[in-house]
C-alpha cells in the first residue's frame, strides 16, 4: 500500500522536522522556564489538600478540610486570624503567602495509596499546586510524600502516626506536626504503670499493616521495660468489622489487659465488642481487666459512645487542652473559638494538625522568601516555635519530625456532649519523647526543587 | 496494511491518531477558562487512559471473545506492578525490563490462576477468579509484607541495589527513564492560551497502546480468535466434535494476563509505586465496567470506556462544593443554594452515583456500549446507512 520514494530533498526535509523535533524540548521545557516545579507567576498561589472523603476515615478527612478551609480563611487576611495572632513567629501578615492570594484545590485520597498519589499528581501536574498536605493513614501518607519528593514540591503530612512517616520512609520534601507510636508508648506506659502496676499481662489485637506494627512495638516494648508481660499478639485484617471471634479468647488466654492497636473503625467495631463481651466487668489473675487504647481520636470515641469510660489512651492534641492546662498551651482556644464559630462544634485533632501544617509552610515560605522546596525545607528544619496550641515545639531537621507535648486521655465515666467525651489525664513533656533518629533507619535525602 | 484490512487498518489509524493528539484534543478549553475545570490534557490522566486502555483491551480479549467474565484480573495488574517495581529496585531505572518482566510474571500467574479456573465456566468461573484476586490481594496486604510492602505500598528507596546502575549516587532516587528520558518529562506549548503537555511517559505509553491494539486486531481476525468466538457460542458442541477446547482458553487466559501485567509495568514505569488495592475486587470490577460501558467484544470499545471512568473518577471527583458556588454565583442567593444542593451529591465525592446512574442509562438503552451509540449517530446522519436499514414498523 504505501509506496515511498527517497528522494534528496525528501531526505532533507524529514531530517530537518525530526531535528526541529528533537530540539524542542529543549527550548520549551517547564524546567528551563521556571527554578522549580510549579512556581507561582501570578497573584495567586495553589495549595493542594489531599483529604480522605470517602471511606473508612472519610470522618478524619471531613473535619482536616474544614481546617483547611479555615486556615486559607486566617492566610488570607480574612476571619478572626486564629492562631496567626499567638503564633510565636511573625512573618505572616495576613495577605496571603508572599503576598499572593491563596488558593487551594480539594482531592479524594480513598484512604488509598493508588488513589491519593493519583489525586496527589493530579493537582501537581494539572491545577499547579506548590505543596500537597493532608492524608488520614499512614500508609497514603509515606506513598504520597514519596511521590511529592520525586515530583519537587513540599508535603505537610496530615494525621499518619506510624514510625515509618518519618522513620525509615522519611523524605527531604516531607514534614510532620503530628505525634507518632513511639512517642505514644513513652507517654503511656509511665500512666499505665501507674494506673494498673508493674506485673500486668498484656494481650495485642493489631491492625493489619504499617502503622500497627509500629504501634504494638512500642507500647509491647515500653510497657515491657516497666514490667509488664505479653502474653499474646494477634494480627487483625484491617477490613474486619466483627471481632467477637478474635475478642472471645482473650479472657481464657491469661491475659489481664487487652490492648486494642486499632485506628478508626477498626476501634470502634474491636472496643465495642469487647465490651460487651464483658471484658471491663471481669477479672483476671485477681486484677481487675483492662482495656487500652494507644491512639484515640475524639471522633473514634464519638463511634464508640459509652464504652470508651475510664479506658486510656493518647491523642496529639485536645480542644480543652488550654482550659485544662493553661498559658503554655496558648494557641489552642484562639484555634477552638475560630473553628466553632465558623462550624459549630471543637475541632479534632486532625484538624488541629492540619491547620498547624498550613499555618508552618506560609510561615516558612515568608521566612525563607521563596516557594522554592529547598528553602521550605532550611526555613522549617530545627524550627523552633510556640503558641500553635502544643506549647513550645521543635520540627527536628534529621528526620522532619515536631516534637511536642503528647496527652494521655481516658474516657470521661459522665461525658456533658457528644463531643465531650474524653478527659485528659496528663500531658508528657516534650523532653521525655525525644529518641535517637537512627532507630528507624531510612534516609532523607536531599531537597528536590524538581526541575 | 500489516496484515489488515481496509477497516482495520483506519480504525488502528485513528486510534494512533487520537493517542498522537490527545495532548491537543483533551485540553479544549483555555488554561485561564472556568472550563478548564474540565480539560484533562495532563500528563498523569492521559497515561491513565492509555495504560486502562491497554488493560481494558486485554480484559476484552477474554471477555469479549469466548464470553468468560474473569472477576479477579487487577491480580494479574498487582502482580505485573510488583515485579515491575522490583525490577526498578534490583536493576535499573530504566522501564524496559521493568515493563518486560511484569509481562512475564503476569503471564506465569495467569497460566497457574487459570489452569485451576478455566475447569469451570460460568458463574463459577467467574467465583474462582474473584477468589483468586481476593486471596492474591490479602496475601500481598499482610502475609507476603517483605515482598510487597503491605499496606503502604512498594516503593524506590534511595539504598536499592539497581545493579545495572551501580547503585546510589545522588540524594535523591532517580527517576524511572527510557534510556535517559524521564518519564515525568514533559514539553509544554502555550499557544494563545491553550496549554498543551506533550509527556514522555505518556508517548511511551501511547506507542505500546497502539502495539497492544494491532496485536488484539490480529487476534480477533486470527483462526485462533474464530476459535475463541465458536467456544463462546457453544463448548459444549466444540467438544461433541471432538476438539479439546481448554488449551485454546487457556492460550487466551494467558494472553489476556500478560495485557494486564503489561498495564500494571506501565503504571508503575509511570509513577513507582504498587499497593496491594490495585487487586482489590474493585479494581477487578472497575475493568469490568469499562469493556461493558465501551462494548463488549468491540475492538475500540473497552479503550473509550476506560477513558470515560478514568475521566469521570480524576475530573469529576475534583469538582467541589466551592466551585459549585463559583459556577453558580450569576444567580440569585436563594437559588443558587439550591442549585448546588442538588448538584453537589453527584460531583465531588459522589462521582460513583453520576458514573453508576449513566452505566444502568448505557445498560437499558445502549446495551452495545458507547460503540453502539457511536453506530447510532453514524446511522442517522449518514442517509446512505439508513436506507439500507429497514424503518421499524411504527
Amino acid at each position: 500500500m504505501a509506496k515511498s520514494n527517497f528522494t534528496r530533498r525528501g531526505v532533507l526535509k524529514t531530517g530537518a522536522v525530526a531535528g526541529a523535533g528533537v530540539a524542542l524540548p529543549t527550548i520549551f521545557t517547564a524546567s528551563s522556564a521556571s527554578a522549580y516545579v510549579n512556581e507561582p507567576t501570578g497573584s495567586s498561589v495553589t495549595l493542594g489538600f489531599n483529604v480522605p472523603q470517602t471511606g473508612p476515615y472519610a470522618d478524619e478527612g471531613a473535619d482536616e478540610l474544614r481546617a483547611y478551609m479555615l486556615a486559607v480563611e486566617h492566610l488570607n487576611g480574612e476571619g478572626d486570624g486564629g492562631m496567626l495572632n499567638t503564633f510565636s513567629s511573625k512573618a505572616l501578615k495576613g495577605n496571603g503567602i508572599l503576598g499572593k492570594k491563596v488558593e487551594y484545590v480539594t482531592g479524594d485520597t480513598q484512604t488509598k495509596p493508588d488513589a491519593a498519589r493519583a489525586s496527589a499528581r493530579s493537582m501537581i501536574e494539572k491545577d499547579g499546586a506548590v505543596m500537597i498536605t493532608g492524608g488520614s493513614s499512614s500508609g497514603v501518607a509515606v506513598a504520597v510524600q514519596a511521590l511529592c519528593q520525586e515530583a519537587g514540591v513540599i508535603f505537610m503530612a496530615g494525621l499518619t502516626h506510624s514510625n515509618d512517616t518519618t522513620g525509615k520512609d522519611k523524605k527531604a520534601n516531607g514534614f510532620r506536626h503530628f505525634f507518632n507510636s513511639y512517642m505514644t508508648g513513652a507517654a503511656l506506659a509511665p500512666i499505665l504503670a501507674n494506673e494498673y502496676g508493674t506485673d500486668r499481662k498484656a494481650y495485642h489485637l493489631t491492625a493489619d499493616y504499617n502503622w500497627g506494627y509500629t504501634t504494638e512495638e512500642a507500647v509491647r516494648t515500653s510497657t515491657e521495660a516497666m514490667g509488664w508481660e505479653t502474653v499474646a499478639a494477634v494480627k487483625t485484617p484491617l477490613a474486619q468489622t466483627d471481632f467477637s471471634s478474635y475478642v472471645a479468647p482473650v479472657l481464657s488466654s491469661g491475659a489481664d489487659v487487652l490492648v486494642l492497636n486499632h485506628y478508626g473503625g477498626n476501634m470502634v467495631n474491636s472496643l465495642t465488642s469487647a465490651v460487651q463481651f464483658g471484658l471491663r466487668a471481669s477479672e483476671a489473675n485477681g486484677k481487675q481487666f483492662q482495656i487500652v487504647v494507644p491512639l484515640y481520636s475524639r471522633l473514634m470515641a464519638q463511634g464508640a459512645g459509652k464504652n470508651v469510660a475510664g479506658i486510656y489512651g493518647t491523642t496529639g492534641w485536645h480542644w480543652s487542652l488550654e482550659n485544662r492546662f493553661g498559658e503554655r498551651y496558648t494557641g489552642s482556644n484562639a484555634f477552638v473559638q475560630s473553628f466553632g464559630q465558623k462550624y459549630g462544634f471543637p475541632p479534632s485533632q486532625a484538624a488541629h494538625t492540619v491547620y498547624c501544617q498550613t499555618l508552618l509552610y506560609a510561615d516558612a515560605c515568608e521566612r525563607a522568601g521563596t516557594f522554592n522546596p529547598c528553602g521550605v525545607v532550611e526555613a522549617l528544619e530545627d524550627f523552633e516555635f510556640d503558641g500553635l496550641g502544643s506549647g513550645p515545639t521543635l520540627y527536628r531537621g534529621s528526620d522532619h519530625q515536631c516534637f511536642k507535648d503528647a496527652l494521655v486521655v481516658k474516657g470521661k465515666e459522665n461525658p456533658d456532649s457528644e463531643f465531650d467525651l474524653l478527659e485528659i489525664v496528663d500531658v508528657t513533656p516534650r523532653e521525655a519523647l525525644v529518641y535517637d533518629p537512627a532507630i528507624f533507619g531510612g534516609e532523607l535525602g536531599s531537597c528536590n526543587p524538581g526541575a | 496494511m500489516l496484515g489488515l484490512n481496509k477497516k482495520d487498518a483506519s480504525l488502528l489509524l485513528m486510534v494512533a491518531a487520537l493517542v498522537a493528539f490527545a495532548p491537543i484534543l483533551l485540553n479544549p478549553f483555555p488554561e485561564a477558562s472556568a472550563l478548564a475545570q474540565f480539560n484533562a490534557g495532563y500528563p498523569d490522566l492521559m497515561q491513565r487512559f492509555v495504560i486502562f486502555g491497554i488493560f481494558a483491551v486485554g480484559f476484552n480479549i477474554l471477555f469479549g471473545l469466548t464470553g468468560y467474565l474473569s472477576f479477579g484480573h487487577a491480580a494479574f495488574l498487582g502482580a505485573g506492578s510488583y515485579a515491575g517495581v522490583w525490577m526498578m529496585k534490583l536493576l535499573t531505572v530504566n522501564v524496559i525490563p521493568a515493563i518486560l518482566i511484569s509481562t512475564v510474571v503476569a503471564g506465569l500467574f495467569s497460566i497457574l490462576i487459570g489452569f485451576i479456573s478455566l475447569r469451570r465456566s460460568g458463574i463459577y468461573f467467574s467465583i474462582l477468579t474473584l477468589a483468586f484476586a481476593q486471596m492474591s490481594f490479602a496475601l500481598a496486604a499482610s502475609v507476603l509484607t517483605p515482598i510487597t510492602g503491605g499496606e503502604t505500598g512498594l516503593n524506590l528507596a534511595l539504598d536499592d541495589p539497581r545493579i545495572l546502575e551501580g547503585g546510589n549516587t545522588t540524594g535523591n532516587i532517580p527517576a524511572p527513564n527510557f534510556f535517559g528520558l524521564e518519564m515525568g518529562d514533559s514539553l509544554q506549548l502555550n499557544v494563545a492560551g491553550w496549554l498543551w503537555t506533550f509527556n514522555v511517559g505518556y508517548y511511551l505509553a501511547g506507542v505500546v497502546l497502539i502495539i497492544a491494539f494491532y496485536t488484539a486486531i490480529r487476534i480477533f481476525r486470527s483462526p485462533f480468535g474464530l476459535m475463541l468466538r465458536a467456544i463462546k457460542s457453544n463448548q459444549h458442541r466444540l467438544g461433541f466434535t471432538g476438539l479439546n477446547t481448554r488449551p485454546y482458553m487457556l492460550a487466551c487466559f494467558v494472553i489476556s494476563g500478560m495485557y494486564a501485567g503489561l498495564a500494571g509495568g506501565l503504571m508503575v514505569a509511570m509513577d513507582p509505586l504498587a499497593g496491594a488495592e490495585r487487586m482489590q475486587w474493585t479494581a477487578s470490577g472497575e475493568v469490568v465496567l469499562m469493556t461493558i460501558l465501551g462494548g463488549i467484544g468491540t475492538l475500540i470499545g473497552p479503550v473509550l470506556g476506560a477513558g470515560l471512568i478514568k475521566y469521570f473518577e480524576n475530573i469529576f471527583s475534583k469538582i467541589n462544593s466551592n466551585l459549585l458556588h463559583e459556577w453558580f454565583a450569576f444567580l440569585p442567593d436563594g437559588l443558587e443554594d439550591f442549585v448546588v444542593t442538588i448538584i453537589y451529591p453527584f460531583v465531588g465525592k459522589g462521582w460513583h452515583l453520576t458514573l453508576g446512574l449513566m452505566f444502568m442509562g448505557v445498560i437499558i438503552f445502549l446495551p452495545g456500549g458507547l460503540v453502539e451509540l457511536g453506530q447510532r449517530i453514524r446511522r442517522v446522519f449518514s442517509k446512505k446507512d439508513a436506507n439500507q436499514h429497514t424503518k421499524p414498523a411504527e
